[in-house]
């Protein structure tokens, strides 16, 4: 079989794998599996409303996909898209409830806010990998947490005076959609998800059809033959930090802006950005596998907050079969393991 | 308030936060030394956590005061069990180590709150009533200025978290066994060449990862938390990984950093209620120790490096 078809065949057998785990873990704890995944389905695309809320959680599954995936062809693994994302939040709030401007400048600078948050968050791992060979995995986990109570902290002294939320974003600075809302039975729906699609065809772009895209990618290859033929690797691994960072402070401007319209005092993190790692990792790092991974996971997600309504599961079935894809996906040396020994028995 | 006063209220809180710490970090340092990066540290606390509180609600009739001792043994067991997934997942399927820890903290949270929704039919378990519960060391109470200060309010945990960081040392640094673990971290292919068995030597440094977050966790909810839900454990394993690093990949070092830490926590928390302590934002306090690991590793406070072969799968034959 040739590599091309292992590639595209491994996500599908990781995902059936997690599914069918998924499957008896239901029927051991002796719940009903047809009606849970009836009641998944239903709860994704089952009448208008659902369907909006589905897109809604897609938007930012894409932007997270896209950020950990950028950085991922530049060799880098950015865990911190959660707090990238956080800070990105936190910036478009900011910027949505402290001006008063026309929609036409407010919106876009509350976006622009968002993506420089993020990307900033993003350059000091970057920037520690680049000059002191820092592993970017740990400062972003680390940067997660600082993220985390650093927001907190603000929301609580500079956006309120004390409370766990900041007041509500102007309407000009919004993204939400009565268009959008009343077509799919006002569900919570955006216009995120043209932000979105256009931060795919950009990453497509870049990595495709620029020099630079093609020295991010060689760095990712190998560093020391694109040192050797001229390029800046230091350069390279910041700006890709940098990138992915601009694509996960949109992630979270998707939320500040659109699906919520304000900034809360979290506990824990939202999941969106670990979630970003399962779905650039299923959609090997492509524009067009992330979108059909962002569709996957957001409609599981979605899905899962029916079942308990519907057929009594806990929507918790959904993250277990999340996680399994991951590691099946992540274990895919086992799964070509597998497709070899299938093949073989084939041919004897 | 006097001095006294103030160190026998922050000292007890510091080593009661510290405790979970110092387990887990310690278990990420056999994990990493063998050369398996080990992100899956807040997911194997939170295995812990849950097994702990579940087992203890189970058999607190039965067992009596010894059930929080017992319940942690079990936390350990299952640790390892879980643990195995990212053995098999990292050693024997090559995968990415990083992502196979990601893969394991997501299913430790998916699979504890299934779990729990599935036994008690609610998002949280009732509180434990056979907890780890504040005590007086006999006789080292009885020292003067020390005993107070040290060994009296305290918990039994504590104690037998630094006694096994103690452990963890001699292990890693006096044994065999922690000769071979440490060379299959720096070097996999000469070790291999000198008749060590790769394989076997990381499954046991992963295993023992398992065990002690396993540990940490079960101490985590049973000192402090008190139940389980979707909040208990929400850092602590991260935390852990920070305190190894920042001790760097050492068991003494990274115990130290975990007390450090568990002091950051504990005022974070009581700082509220010092004097002097009391303007100071906690936020400094709670992003202390992510920061501080961030520098260390940056080298402006001594440089920290990682084992040369973590994260990299061992295939024989490559070079």
């Amino acid at each position: 079989m040739s590599n091309r078809m292992q590639n595209i065949l491994i996500p599908i057998i990781a995902v059936l794998l997690g599914i069918i785990v998924g499957t008896i873990l239901m029927i051991v704890t002796g719940y009903d599996a047809v009606a849970g995944f009836i009641a998944l389905w239903n709860g994704a695309f089952g009448d208008v409303y659902f369907l909006g809320e589905t897109i809604r959680q897609i938007i930012p599954y894409i932007l997270a996909g896209l950020a950990v995936a950028f950085a991922f062809k530049t060799g880098l693994f950015n865990i911190g898209v959660e707090g990238q994302l956080i800070v990105g939040w936190l910036a478009a709030v900011w910027v949505g409830v402290a001006f008063e401007l026309p929609k036409i400048i407010h919106l876009p600078l509350a976006v622009l806010a968002a993506a420089l948050a993020g990307a900033f968050w993003a350059f000091i791992p970057g920037f520690l990998k680049a000059q002191y060979r820092v592993h970017e995995v740990i400062v972003t986990i680390m940067l997660n947490y600082t993220a985390l109570h650093i927001t907190n902290y603000i929301i609580r002294t500079k956006l309120s005076e004390g409370s766990d939320s900041s007041d509500p974003i102007a309407e000009t600075a919004s993204l939400r959609s009565p268009l959008l809302e009343s077509l799919t039975d006002y569900s919570r729906m955006h216009w995120g998800i043209v932000i979105a699609i256009i931060a795919v065809i950009i990453m497509w772009f870049i990595l495709e059809k620029t020099t630079r895209g093609f020295e991010l990618k060689a760095v990712g290859l190998n560093q020391h033959a694109s040192n050797y033929a001229g390029m800046n690797v230091k350069k390279n691994i910041i700006l890709s930090m940098v990138i992915s960072g601009v694509f996960a402070g949109l992630a979270g401007a998707m939320e500040g802006l659109g699906t919520f319209g304000y900034a809360a005092v979290k506990s824990g993190f939202t999941g969106v950005g670990f979630d970003g790692i399962a779905v650039a990792l299923l959609g090997a790092n492509s524009p067009i596998g992330i979108v059909l991974a962002a569709i996957l996971f957001g409609s599981l997600k979605v899905g899962a907050l029916n079942m308990p309504l519907e057929a009594g599961v806990p929507n918790e079935l959904v993250d277990i079969i999340i996680a399994l894809i991951v590691f099946f996906v992540a274990s895919s040396y086992m799964i070509r393991l597998l497709i070899r020994k299938i093949n073989k028995k084939g041919v004897k | 308030m006097g001095f006294m006063e103030i160190l026998m209220i922050i000292v007890p809180t510091t080593l009661l936060w510290a405790a979970p710490l110092i387990f887990t970090a310690l278990g990420g340092t056999f994990s990493e030394r063998s050369g398996v990066i080990n992100i899956g540290l807040e997911g194997l606390m939170v295995i812990g956590a849950f097994t702990a509180i579940v087992f203890n609600l189970s058999f607190a009739d039965t067992l009596g005061a010894w059930t929080p001792w017992v319940s942690l043994l079990v936390a350990m067991l299952a640790g390892v069990i879980f643990s195995a997934i990212h053995a098999v997942a990292s050693i024997t399927f090559r995968a990415d180590q990083t992502v196979s820890g990601v893969a394991i903290n997501l299913l430790a949270v998916g699979v504890t709150l299934f779990l729990v929704k599935f036994i008690y039919g609610k998002g949280q378990t009732d509180i434990i009533q056979e907890s780890f519960s504040k005590i007086d060391i006999p006789l080292l109470s009885d020292i003067p200025f020390i005993g107070p200060i040290f060994f009296s309010n305290t918990y039994y945990t504590s104690f037998v978290a630094i006694i096994f960081a103690v452990v963890a040392w001699y292990v890693i640094y006096k044994t065999k066994f922690g000769l071979r673990l440490r060379s299959v971290g720096e070097h996999p292919m000469a070790a291999d060449t000198m008749g060590i068995n790769v394989t076997k030597m990381r499954y046991y440094g992963v295993l023992l990862s398992g065990a002690l977050g396993g540990i940490g966790g079960g101490v985590y909810a049973q000192a402090i938390s008190s139940d389980f839900g979707h909040a208990t454990i929400s850092g602590q394993g991260f935390m852990a990984l920070a305190a190894m690093i920042f001790g760097k990949w050492h068991p003494l070092g990274a115990m130290g950093a975990a007390i450090f830490f568990g002091f950051a926590q504990s005022l974070s928390i009581i700082g509220s209620s010092l004097p002097l302590l009391e303007n100071i934002p906690n936020v400094y306090l709670l992003v202390a120790p992510y920061v501080l690991t961030i520098i260390a590793l940056t080298g402006f406070i001594g440089r920290a490096d990682a084992p040369k072969a973590s994260g990299i799968p061992y295939v024989k034959g490559n070079r």
